[in-house]
């Protein structure tokens, strides 16, 4: 066409329309503050309710139990970043704590090298997984429900019907779970060290920000050069790696471990992840965000006791959730396409105006 | 225009080059040269191989014999990155950026800036963005998300980061299939510049007229086969035409005279806020109106909206004489309303679905009758019914059990087609009916509209193609901004009368 439109400038329409990035940037942010909202409501009304909840024990108890539900959903986040998902991280916990275990009391063992081994057999967990997602081209779920049951069926094999008690365990193992630098256990500490380190990689690294880019769009990342494949395996490496310090960090804060330890909490992890706002389509979401969700699950299951509730209210509580942020997230989808097409609209009028 | 002097060896180039896809030869001893300072044409029907030209320069594709040259030495692509490090840089047909990241991000994907301990620079990303941006004559926000764009802001996406990248060869896949003549022009003085400072294009339109005022040589292909590198000076638009079909063409227009017979579809005072306002027409059987105006005019937004697809606000619709509740694509369709939209990809098929299936969705409820089995769907008669409207609108296919997706665009294009007058609609309304379709295929469906108006079917049919407009209407309808701004009778519709009126100047044409 060699036609050129032309028409006079309209008035009053200057400058370009550059309110599309704040609106996602709230859109974004508005899940993580509306999670704390969340958790201020929770603690302040339980609080009030009974007074003891907010005691140095009751908030330490929290986040000793939430450290490693977090640290999975760190992992986790990663993974379904990239679209992707991992669902044998429970497996993984109940291996690598009972199988650590089995280790540390074979000897005054070093701590460190028990966390060593732990995050070992997690690397190996996730290398499967990893291997067989990326480059077998399996879908996730289908690789990680089958690892699920496979790392799951390695751990009864080797745990044989027995458990492994606290007495066995030294001393500094058991140390990990409840000591702590400054009054703040570990536990937490492990945690928080990691949410950091993996959130700011994500978002100030080259290769972190390829993770969002092929959650977004597979095809545009392979136009784009991105290294798919070995994107996915990392991901799956550090899910797997986390869960197998989660599992070391099991061991630590329980002593006590059965087989079927963290068993079903592949769910709990990716829940918490969802919550938090992380799409489970990829390419959305921060670990912070994750973090919190997770935080906000299991203060839930704290108040739940508190209020002598019955806990299997906890199951149906966390669903709802779930069906929550689902819902909320589709909604500020919608709402957010349509406003950014509308602003592009008005802007290409703008512009055919203009010129 | 003379070619450039040829002393250095091509900056890219093919060389005997074929490839095959299981039994389909798609590249047969292809030599295809593209020289620094030049815009290289690659002409072609749907289906001739150009698609698989540029995605084996774009190293998605590795060729099966021959091979791929850069500065005179043998290269191997071995994926994306390594054309990109090669300098490469391709503009798809439909671009394909991150929805969900910033347009900076999309732009710097894997090459961002970097500050101390190679973190990204995001503030440098942003800046250096925003510097693109000015270059092209785009305001855009670089930390707006990509998701909502339109296609034309898409493309200027896609050329920044050809840009950033220092692009030695610039490869666009029909980059003006969705634009306006505007956006057009915009696209191709910064496709000049780019040539004046030494890069190498391919150009891919369907447009022959684009082909003509901005390239200096072209290459043929035909069904996978290499007919000829030209100087485009040295060619008629008809010489072209001729290379790329192997046949002289039928009138590329086939518009049958017809007598308008009664209102078939009755458009009053239609609204819906924030898309169109006031919109008042009528289509009579046997007519083809033609609905105009620039992209964003809101004319999609017209015919979603009559579909059913969306709600109207205020106004009425009837169909022979039915008035058709807002918001329901069942009742428009059982009151004799068809819609071929715009996307035949995303909403006009589904694309991993065999041929036969996608022509049976439409008629699911007469296929159950047919049988008689209980609500059973006889494969028998959906096979049947398919071929019936493949030999009815020459759909070229190897089976019918063969997915949608492995079809040209113009042979999709017939399957949508089929889909909907199998439905036996009074009323057709197509979308940009021949967007993406080779000129062969595209005088086909132009013949086809045109003998089902002679049939007494009702055509309302958008289209940003001017000479379709003006080649296969009885009457122009034109949009501005949300408005019917003009009514132009097929004798008076001219491109300066419906270009006036689409850009909401006082034209010739008769107010609406």
């Amino acid at each position: 066409m060699t036609v050129v439109a032309e028409s006079p400038a309209r008035p009053g329409a200057d400058g370009p329309p550059g309110g599309g990035r704040r609106l996602v940037e709230m859109a974004l942010r508005a899940r993580e503050l509306s999670i704390l909202g969340a958790l201020a409501v929770l603690v302040v009304g339980t609080t009030i309710a009974n007074p003891r909840f907010l005691s140095g024990q009751g908030v330490k108890d929290i986040f000793l139990n939430a450290s490693i539900l977090v640290l999975l959903a760190v992992g986790q986040s990663m993974v379904v970043v990239t679209r992707n998902i991992d669902l044998s991280v429970g497996s993984v916990v109940g291996l690598v704590a009972f199988s650590a275990g089995r280790f540390a009391a074979g000897g005054d063992r070093n701590i460190v090298l028990v966390l060593l081994v732990g995050v070992a057999i997690g690397l190996v967990c996730g290398l499967v997984n990893g291997l067989l997602v990326s480059f077998c081209r399996v879908p996730a779920l289908v690789v990680t429900l089958g690892t699920l049951y496979v790392i799951q069926g390695l751990d009864y094999r080797i745990a044989h019907g027995d458990q492994i008690g606290a007495a066995e365990l030294p001393s500094a193992v058991l140390k990990l779970g409840t000591d702590g630098v400054l009054g703040v256990p570990y536990l937490p500490l492990i945690t928080v060290v990691v949410m950091l380190a993996v959130g700011y990689y994500l978002r100030s690294y080259s290769s972190g920000r390829e993770f969002y880019a092929i959650g977004s769009s597979p095809e545009a990342a392979l136009l784009a050069g991105v290294p798919i494949r070995r994107r996915v395996l990392t991901a799956y490496l550090v899910s797997g790696a986390l869960a197998g310090l989660a599992g070391v960090l099991w061991l630590a804060r329980f002593g006590t471990v059965v087989a079927d330890a963290a068993h079903g909490w592949e769910l709990k992890v990716v829940s918490a992840v969802v919550v938090g706002g992380i799409a489970i389509t990829g390419g959305v979401g921060t670990v912070y965000g994750a973090a919190l969700g997770a935080l906000l699950l299991t203060t839930i299951g704290s108040v739940l006791v508190v209020l002598k509730v019955d806990s299997f209210w906890q199951d149906a509580i966390t669903g709802v959730l779930l069906l929550l942020a689902i819902s909320v997230d589709r909604l500020l989808a919608l709402r957010v396409t349509r406003a950014l097409k509308q602003r592009s609209l008005e802007s290409t009028v703008h512009r055919e105006g203009r010129s | 225009m003379t070619a450039p002097a040829r002393s250095a060896p091509p900056t890219l180039a093919l060389v005997n080059v074929s490839k095959s896809f299981g039994a389909v030869r798609a590249l047969q001893d292809v030599t295809l040269e593209l020289h620094a300072g030049e815009v290289h044409a690659l002409a072609g029907e749907n289906g001739a191989g150009k698609s698989t030209v540029v995605k084996t320069f774009a190293g998605v594709h590795r060729p099966d014999a021959g091979e791929v040259r850069a500065d005179g030495a043998a290269v191997t692509f071995g994926g994306p990155a390594d054309a990109q490090a090669a300098g490469v840089a391709v503009i798809y047909q439909e671009p394909t950026l991150f929805p969900d990241l910033s347009v900076a991000e999309n732009i710097f994907m894997g090459r961002q800036p970097r500050a101390g301990l190679g973190r990204i620079d995001r503030r440098a990303m942003h800046a250096e963005t925003a510097r693109l941006f000015e270059r092209l004559g785009v305001p855009l926000d670089p930390r707006q998300p990509a998701r909502g764009l339109s296609i034309a802001d898409q493309q200027v996406v896609e050329i920044a980061k050809a840009i950033s990248r220092d692009a030695r060869v610039l490869i666009m896949d029909e980059p003006t299939a969705a634009l306006t003549g505007q956006e057009v022009a915009r696209l191709f003085a910064v496709t000049r510049t780019l040539r004046e400072q030494g890069c190498a294009v391919l150009f891919i339109s369907h447009r022959l007229e684009e082909i003509f005022e901005l390239c200096q040589r072209v290459t043929t292909l035909r069904d996978g086969g290499f007919v000829g590198t030209d100087l485009v000076a040295d060619l008629t638009p008809d010489d072209l035409v001729r290379r790329m079909v192997g046949r002289d063409l039928d009138a590329l227009y086939p518009k049958q005279d017809v007598t308008p017979g009664e209102i078939a579809l009755k458009v009053r005072r239609l609204t819906r806020e924030g898309a169109f306002t006031d919109v008042s027409f009528d289509v009579r059987r046997g007519e083809i109106v033609a609905l105009a105006g620039l992209v964003g005019a809101g004319r999609s937004e017209v015919a979603r909206a009559l579909f059913g697809v969306d709600r109207w606000d205020a106004g009425t619709v009837e169909v022979d004489g039915r008035a058709l509740p807002p918001g329901s694509p069942t009742a428009a369709m059982s009151a004799g309303l068809a819609l071929v939209p715009e996307d035949r990809r995303q909403q006009g098929l589904v694309m991993d679905m065999s041929i036969e299936r996608n022509m049976g969705l439409t008629q699911l409820k007469a296929l159950r009758r047919a049988t008689g089995r209980g609500g059973l769907i006889s494969r028998r008669v959906e096979r049947d019914r398919a071929a019936d409207w493949g030999l009815r609108l020459q759909l070229k296919y190897s089976r019918l059990s063969d997915a949608v997706g492995v079809l040209s665009g113009g042979n999709q294009q017939k399957v949508v087609l089929a889909k909907w007058l199998a439905t036996e609609p009074a009323v057709l309304i197509v979308d940009e009916p021949t967007r993406g379709i080779d000129v062969g295929t595209k005088a086909e469906v132009h013949r086809l509209l045109s003998e089902l108006a002679a049939r007494d079917l009702a055509v309302l049919m958008i289209s940003s193609d001017l000479p379709e407009v003006l080649g296969m209407a009885d009457r122009v309808l034109v949009m501005h901004e949300g408005r019917l701004t003009a009514e132009i009778p097929r004798a008076d519709a001219t491109e300066e009368s419906v270009m006036a009126a689409a850009t909401g100047r006082p034209g010739n044409g008769k107010a609406a």
